[in-house]
This record gives C-alpha cells, sequence and structure tokens, in this order.
C-alpha cells in the first residue's frame, strides 16, 4: 500500500508555499502532518499530481497571543505542542481536546490547521474551535481573508477554501474574567475518533448569570455543529438546573448524527447531551478557580 | 514525474546518500532499502504501532511518513538502541520481563519507551500506558510490557546516580 505518483514540493517560507500554490493549487494537495493525507493518499482516495510539503514553513508554527489579549495558533501547531503548552486556565479545553486525539505518534506529527482544514465529522478542533467563537485566516496568492470558523466547514470534508488558498492561523478572541471551558468526548477506545463530543465554554457574571455561552458538538453531523439553540436558551439566564436539562434536549434535537460503526443515531443523540451537560457543569466549576479533570470518557 | 530524487538520510547516527520515489514511505525505505527489519510492516495504517521509529527523539509512525520528509532530521531504530553490540537496558528489560511474545510489537514499543524515559526519566503507570497507548500487542503482554518499562526506568535511574 503506498501513494500514487505525485511531483513532491517542500516550502521553506510562506512566500514559497503561496507561488506552488499559485501554480500547483488546482492539481496539488498541502502535505502538513500527513496523518490523514497520506492514509487516503495510500487508499488512493486522494492522488493529487503535485503534494506541497509545508512541514519548514516556520511562520505557521507560532502560537502568539495578539494584541486584543487574543491567541493565534499556527496552522501547523502539532496536537502535541497543545497538549505540553501550560494554557490558562480558562482555555483548559485545549488540553482537554489535544491529550486524547489519535495516539502519541499521531499527535507528534497532526496539526491543528491540517485537521480544521479536513473537516472530519468526529474531528476534536472543530467542535473546540466553535465554542470558542475562533476565525480562521486564510492566505492565497491574492490576499488574504478572515473568516468565522462556522463558515470554514461546508460538509463532510470540505472547506470553503479555495484551491490556491491555504488555512494559515487560527485566531481564538480574548476571554472574559470568569470564564470556564471544557470539552468531553466519547470514545470507543484510546485512539479512536469520537462516537460524540461536546465542547463548552461559559461565562458567568458575580452575581451567577450567564453572560455568554459557547457550544460546539462533533461526531453528530457531517461538520462539526454549533448548538445556537441551546446556548441562546442558557445566555443571560441564572443556568438553573431544570434551564440546563431544556438545554441537554435543545443540543439532542439540533445535532444530525447518522448511524455508522460507532453508533446509532439514537445512541448519539443521547451521548451528546449527557457530554455537553457534563462539559458544562466542569466548566462552570472551571469558572470558580477549581481544578478539574476531563477528557475522554 | 521525477521517478527518483536524492536524499540525504541520517538513520542511526548514519549518513546514507539515497536516490527514492518521493512517493516512497519512510518504513519501505528502511526494511528495503537499508536492511533495518527492525520497524515492522503490520497494519499499514497507522492503528498498531509497530512501524514506530524516532525522529528527532519522537515516535512517529514510519508508515504514515514519506521517505523525503526525513530529510536532515534523525531518525532512530530499534536497531539504533544497541550499544557495542549489546542490547540498550530498555531491549534487556523488554526480555527479562516477558515483555516478548512473539516480538512483532517489541521494536516500536522500545524505541518509544525510549523517547518516554529520555523526556520522562521516572514515569508513573499511568503514564507509561499513555505513552504507549499507540501500539497494540496482540499476544496481550500488557501487564509485562509495562513493567518492562519500570524495571528500565529504575536501571537507567541507578546507572545516572552510579550505583
Amino acid at each position: 500500500m503506498f501513494p500514487a505518483r505525485f511531483n513532491y514540493y517542500r516550502a521553506e517560507s510562506l512566500p514559497e508555499v503561496l507561488d506552488l500554490l499559485a501554480r500547483h493549487g488546482s492539481e496539488g494537495k498541502i502535505l502538513a502532518g500527513g496523518q490523514s493525507v497520506i492514509p487516503l493518499m495510500k487508499l488512493r482516495l486522494a492522488s493529487p499530481a503535485v503534494l506541497i510539503d509545508i512541514n519548514r514553513v516556520r511562520e505557521l508554527q507560532a502560537i502568539a497571543g495578539d494584541e486584543r489579549g487574543g491567541l493565534r495558533i499556527g496552522a501547523l501547531t502539532r496536537h502535541h505542542h497543545m497538549e505540553i503548552k501550560k494554557w490558562p486556565r480558562s482555555l483548559a479545553l485545549l488540553m482537554d481536546a489535544a491529550r486524547d486525539i489519535g495516539d502519541p505518534q499521531v499527535r507528534n506529527l497532526g496539526t491543528v490547521g491540517g485537521a480544521l482544514a479536513e473537516v472530519d465529522p468526529a474531528g476534536d478542533w472543530g467542535p473546540v474551535m466553535l465554542s470558542l467563537g475562533a476565525r480562521v485566516r486564510a492566505v492565497s496568492p491574492k490576499g488574504e481573508r478572515t473568516l468565522p470558523i462556522d463558515e470554514l466547514f461546508v460538509d463532510a470534508f470540505t472547506t470553503c477554501l479555495a484551491e490556491d488558498e491555504l488555512l494559515r492561523e487560527v485566531e481564538i478572541p480574548p476571554l472574559s474574567d470568569g470564564t470556564g471551558t471544557a470539552y468531553l468526548k466519547m470514545e470507543r477506545k484510546a485512539g479512536d475518533f469520537a462516537i460524540a463530543s461536546a465542547a463548552v465554554r461559559v461565562n458567568r457574571s458575580p452575581d451567577g448569570r450567564c453572560q455568554d455561552v459557547g457550544i460546539g458538538l462533533g461526531g453528530v453531523g457531517l461538520v462539526p455543529l454549533r448548538a445556537r439553540g441551546a446556548e441562546d436558551l442558557l445566555r443571560g439566564s441564572n443556568l438553573e438546573e431544570e434551564l440546563i436539562r431544556e438545554a441537554e434536549e435543545s443540543v439532542r434535537k439540533e445535532c444530525e448524527p447518522l448511524a455508522d460503526i460507532r453508533g446509532s443515531v439514537e445512541f448519539k443523540r443521547q451521548v451528546v447531551g449527557v457530554l455537553f451537560r457534563r462539559a458544562l457543569k466542569i466548566a462552570l466549576r472551571r469558572a470558580q478557580g477549581e481544578e478539574v479533570e476531563a477528557g475522554h470518557v | 514525474m521525477k521517478q527518483r530524487v536524492p536524499i540525504s538520510l541520517t538513520v542511526n547516527g548514519e549518513i546514507h546518500e539515497l536516490f527514492i520515489p518521493p512517493w516512497q514511505l519512510l518504513l519501505d525505505t528502511l526494511r528495503d532499502e537499508l536492511g533495518l527489519t527492525g520497524a515492522k510492516r503490520c497494519c499499514i495504517e497507522g492503528q498498531c504501532g509497530a512501524c514506530t521509529v524516532l525522529i528527532d527523539g519522537k515516535p512517529i509512525n514510519s508508515c504514515l511518513y514519506l521517505t523525503i520528509e526525513a530529510q536532515n532530521q534523525e531518525i532512530v531504530t530499534a536497531e539504533g538502541l544497541v550499544e557495542d553490540g549489546k542490547p540498550h537496558p530498555i531491549q534487556k528489560a523488554f526480555v527479562e520481563r516477558g515483555a516478548v511474545q512473539c516480538g512483532f510489537c517489541t521494536p516500536g514499543l522500545v524505541v518509544a519507551t525510549k523517547a518516554l524515559l529520555d523526556q520522562n526519566p521516572n514515569p508513573t503507570e499511568d503514564e507509561i500506558r499513555i505513552a504507549l497507548s499507540g501500539h497494540l500487542c496482540r499476544c496481550g503482554a500488557y501487564v509485562q510490557i509495562t513493567e518492562a518499562v519500570m524495571a528500565a526506568a529504575r536501571e537507567t535511574a541507578q546507572k545516572e546516580v552510579g550505583v
């Protein structure tokens, strides 16, 4: 099992990537961590004539704070780097997600940008970035644009990016004080994709009111989903137990799971509701400064 | 389309100048061109970990890595742990603790253990299980494998304090 033939180009800088994309965008594919694209090429589900290796492009590898207090994560940041980074407590969900992606070998190579651009319906970074209200910066030979992450995901394994566009970085907006986050997924075994997953970002004012909330769901649709109905129920509320149950039901109604080897539609709806509720509870405790473990179930 | 391209590959400290097809996987180059059969051809889809080698000290699946990506990187295979013909303490611990049955998963586990102990010389049992979660042992010797890693960690620690 090996890939079909291709021409290989290694880019050493971002301008080189853009130049290669201008020349080969329509027949080419980007090689980042390769943990999905190489299996696809070996199975001959993808046979690009040109492979553009961006692994040596330093501009794409940084994690940096921006002037507004937000965070920019370079597309080529490995899952492993997300796992070992000391995140502020408000971003604890990044650690929750990173440490259970694939296995160590996959995390050492696989990248955040690659995973987002692949749009695997059961991927982990999609729901996480949706809950954070992240934006992605894309570059092409024609220029640059920033778009909400919601717009990136068009269909399973399909983004809105053009053939000559590269996902350059993810921008996480600044989080206000009193924000807690959590990501929970259910998986069949270590290293498997999620049966279902839920990411929650919640901000509570000192008097207990929910000022803002973001909910991302994975494994329960063709793309990572944002549970806007449940968000609307909770935003501005006092997060009463009854209302949380209502939001849980809303999550179940809003998602669109498909039956597959990982479970039936009914099972996934049930699971994602529970994961959402538990993730919300963990996020709320974290918002109050508690150290709480989260991750897979 | 270029059938073969020149590449300089550093494996176990030795530099090899090769002409390889760009689509050739690192696993195939190691086994078929360099005769290093430690890394095993098993599931070939990144599930089992039998083909694991270290790139710049980090475990990766060599079946999901193009040879050409490894240009100027340090590759270490299980063969590279042997010093002066003597097995590495990790390799010894695997044999002594019965962590080897059929042996097919062993070379991958041994290099992953090397990467773990280089980072974390005194891992807990949980940390060992997490670090080795990308390896399947079809003989089911997981308990002995965990024990072997702990024994190897103790051995290495003793060496360092000169006991």
